[in-house]
């Protein structure tokens, strides 16, 4: 059951890789709340309700309802336009994406440890560097915040690998997504979008040498 | 105690936003220096005690670090006052500027003294957002692209920490243990893979070097001292590069008796010493004065790293380097302030005779230019002799030749961008405003530099035992 639901996961990197427009980008992040319910709802079984039902509840309602709806919103607020403005074509992207995967499966492989769960491992390091490349390949700032939150669905991923035994770890996951929303909140909401009129990284390159 | 500070600073941070009493608020800010103070010497006289259930505890290092930020809590204090006042900035950003202020030492105080990874990760990511807010405060367009940048860049080293932080977990769940408290790792890593070590160590290297500064990730921390005000520069180039510091020392120390060591000195030396290539091409190229010693931050972090790599002595020298480096670093970025209120710019090029327009502030820049290239009468000279001498003991000549090289177009860099403007005149149609400087107002920048060269010249024992406690830790 684990296994199918990473699985699918893996698959929506697919889907975001050739996603042409932005509403698209926040439905998989939507979904991707939802498969990451899934996984910690199976995977810790042995930590205490309490923070189980802190750690479902942040998957639900923050990851798949909350985000993608401050997004969506923002995407309005803003007048962005709804293309994602990639830097190279989808069927390049979806070439790299694929190599990406490949390439964490052998990395994945070449690890001689017995006691490790390989797939966890591979969906997270996928999204991982995945997030990266969403981020460095398109235009909008917008598209790097949903690059860094794809990002940190990998990263969650990873820590519930451990969940069970280092309940701590996947709190601190959860702290890091409160602070990235503060972030967004705090600076993006208010004020890029008043000053860029088209939020795009175009227009951050008046600080160099 | 350390919980108790915490929820004072909460308090005061709220106090310096919500009211609106000018002399209330001056109140409160002396109430938080006095608090800030308490502190430190509380910590000292109870070395090693954990706090708050073991999640922070006053270590050598910690506290070390923590006198430095307090001595500079009070000039930055003071300085940002003065700063306020030029600018003549509305009373809401006043109010805003203070307590994100408080908030960023108290967030620094905590990073310090944090006793497990976990605790000090997320203090670490609560001083990006708070020292974003006081790297906005110009509100142009330039601030606005630096905070942006900063806070994403930082983010994501901050995932990528965390990243290590569970690869470190793993190797952990392998040694039997699921304990993230600084004091209890270290044993349960004697029999792990090593491959797992290897993962942690460069992932948490790349994450916390954004706040360190160090080379693969500098670029945002110089943009962000580029547009902050001056008094906030000086923190982000002092002592929360500091934090970063003791992110990394941390990180290391964990590892230190494993069998990556070799590996870790190898990673550490070669991103010191591109740190410093780094900025010895950019530092010939920049001319605006705060990326200029933005720049130079970097070369003095590589500096530093350096000096972990190297081992033996090169421990001790890190430590000094990093805390002589806190003072100098400062008075320059105080001193930026009062250059920019003169000539209204930090273009070099447009600056001039500034031993004319302001006798003592060129004096302080004077006394700086000698102090951050190391020449003698300057305190860092000691360290970084100790540094080399480590590096040169650690048999690595290629990277020794190198880093000798680059140093020295470091210092010739900075003669050649610095002694124009304090002796050549400036170019004839800039600078008719009349504005003067009280020499009063730099005599904490006299005051950090004499400190600087004190410590290094004259170190009082308690201090050379502090840095000896902090470096027990470590093999050799």
């Amino acid at each position: 059951m684990i296994n199918i639901v990473l699985i699918t996961l893996l698959i929506s990197l697919f889907y975001v890789a050739i996603a042409n427009r932005l509403l698209t980008y926040i439905k998989v992040l939507a979904f991707q709340g939802i498969l990451l319910f899934v996984v910690a709802f199976i995977q810790l079984n042995e930590i205490n309700p309490l923070n189980l039902v802190l750690i479902l509840m942040e998957t639900i309602i923050f990851k798949s309802v909350a985000v993608p709806l401050v997004l969506a919103w923002l995407l309005k607020r803003n007048k962005i336009t709804r293309e994602a403005e990639p830097f190279l074509p989808s069927f390049l992207s979806l070439l790299i994406v694929t190599a990406i995967v490949v390439m964490t499966i052998l990395l994945v492989n070449s690890i001689e440890d017995s006691r490790m769960d390989r797939i966890f491992f591979v969906v997270a390091l996928s999204s991982l560097f995945t997030g990266i490349y969403i981020i460095i390949s398109r235009r909008k700032i917008i598209t790097h915040v949903m690059g860094y939150l794809i990002i940190e669905n990998g990263v969650f991923i990873l820590s519930l690998a451990l969940g069970s035994e280092m309940p701590m770890l996947v709190n601190i996951g959860i702290m890091m997504d409160i602070f990235v929303s503060v972030l967004v909140l705090g600076i993006f909401a208010n004020r890029i979008g008043d000053t860029f009129e088209e939020m795009s990284v175009d227009h951050l390159t008046s600080l160099k040498d | 105690m350390f919980i108790l500070y915490l929820i004072l600073i909460v308090l005061l941070a709220a106090g310096l936003f919500f009211i609106r009493n000018r002399k209330f608020r001056t109140g409160l800010l002396g109430l938080f220096l006095v608090l800030q103070t308490i502190l430190p010497v509380y910590g000292f006289l109870n070395l090693n005690t954990p706090e708050a259930g073991g999640y922070f505890s006053y270590d050598p290092l910690g506290i070390i670090l923590l006198a430095v930020l307090t001595i500079l809590s009070y000039t930055t204090v003071l300085h940002s006052w003065s700063y306020l006042q030029h600018r003549g900035d509305s009373d809401r950003n006043q109010r805003l500027y203070f307590a994100a202020l408080v908030l960023l030492i108290g967030a620094m105080t905590s990073v310090y003294l944090a006793a497990s990874l976990g605790i000090m990760w997320v203090l670490i990511e609560i001083t990006t957002l708070s020292v974003a807010a006081l790297i906005y405060h110009e509100r142009t367009h330039l601030s606005l692209e630096a905070t942006w940048k900063y806070v994403f860049v930082c983010t994501i080293g901050i995932t990528f920490a965390f990243v290590g932080i569970v690869f470190l977990g793993k190797a952990l769940q392998e040694g039997g243990s699921v304990n993230l408290a600084f004091s209890d790792i270290p044993r349960h890593l004697e029999n792990v893979n090593s491959f797992w070590l290897k993962l942690a160590f460069i992932f948490m290297l790349v994450g916390f070097s954004t706040k360190m500064g160090l080379f693969p990730m500098h670029t945002i921390t110089v943009d962000a001292h580029t547009v902050a005000p001056p008094p906030v520069s000086a923190f982000i180039s002092t002592t929360l590069m500091n934090a970063g510091f003791v992110a990394i020392f941390r990180t290391y120390a964990l590892m230190a008796y494993t069998p990556i060591l070799e590996w870790m000195n190898n990673i550490l030396l070669w991103s010191g010493a591109l740190s410093i290539f780094v900025s010895a091409v950019y530092i010939l190229k920049v001319n605006h004065l705060k990326r200029m010693f933005a720049y130079s931050t970097l070369e003095h972090m590589g500096i530093t790293a350096i000096g972990l790599a190297s081992g033996g002595i090169g421990y001790f020298a890190a430590i000094l380097h990093i805390t002589l480096h806190s003072f100098v670093k400062a008075s320059v970025f105080y001193q930026i302030d009062q250059v920019h209120r003169i000539f209204n710019t930090y273009i070099l090029r447009k600056t001039g005779s500034y031993f004319n327009r302001n006798l003592a502030g060129a004096l302080v820049m004077l006394l700086v230019l000698v102090s951050i290239t190391a020449i003698p009468p300057s305190g860092m000279f000691i360290s970084e002799f100790l540094v080399f001498m480590a590096l040169f003991q650690s048999g690595n000549l290629i990277a020794f030749i190198l880093i000798m090289i680059l140093l020295t177009v470091v210092i010739y860099a900075l003669g050649r961008s610095i002694l124009p403007m304090l002796f050549l005149p400036p170019p004839a149609t800039e600078i008719n405003n009349d504005v003067t400087i009280k020499p009063q107002e730099s005599v904490s920048q006299f005051i950090l530099l004499l400190l600087a060269i004190f410590l290094a010249y004259n170190p009082p024992p308690a201090f050379v035992k502090m840095i000896n406690d902090a470096i027990l830790q470590l093999p050799g």
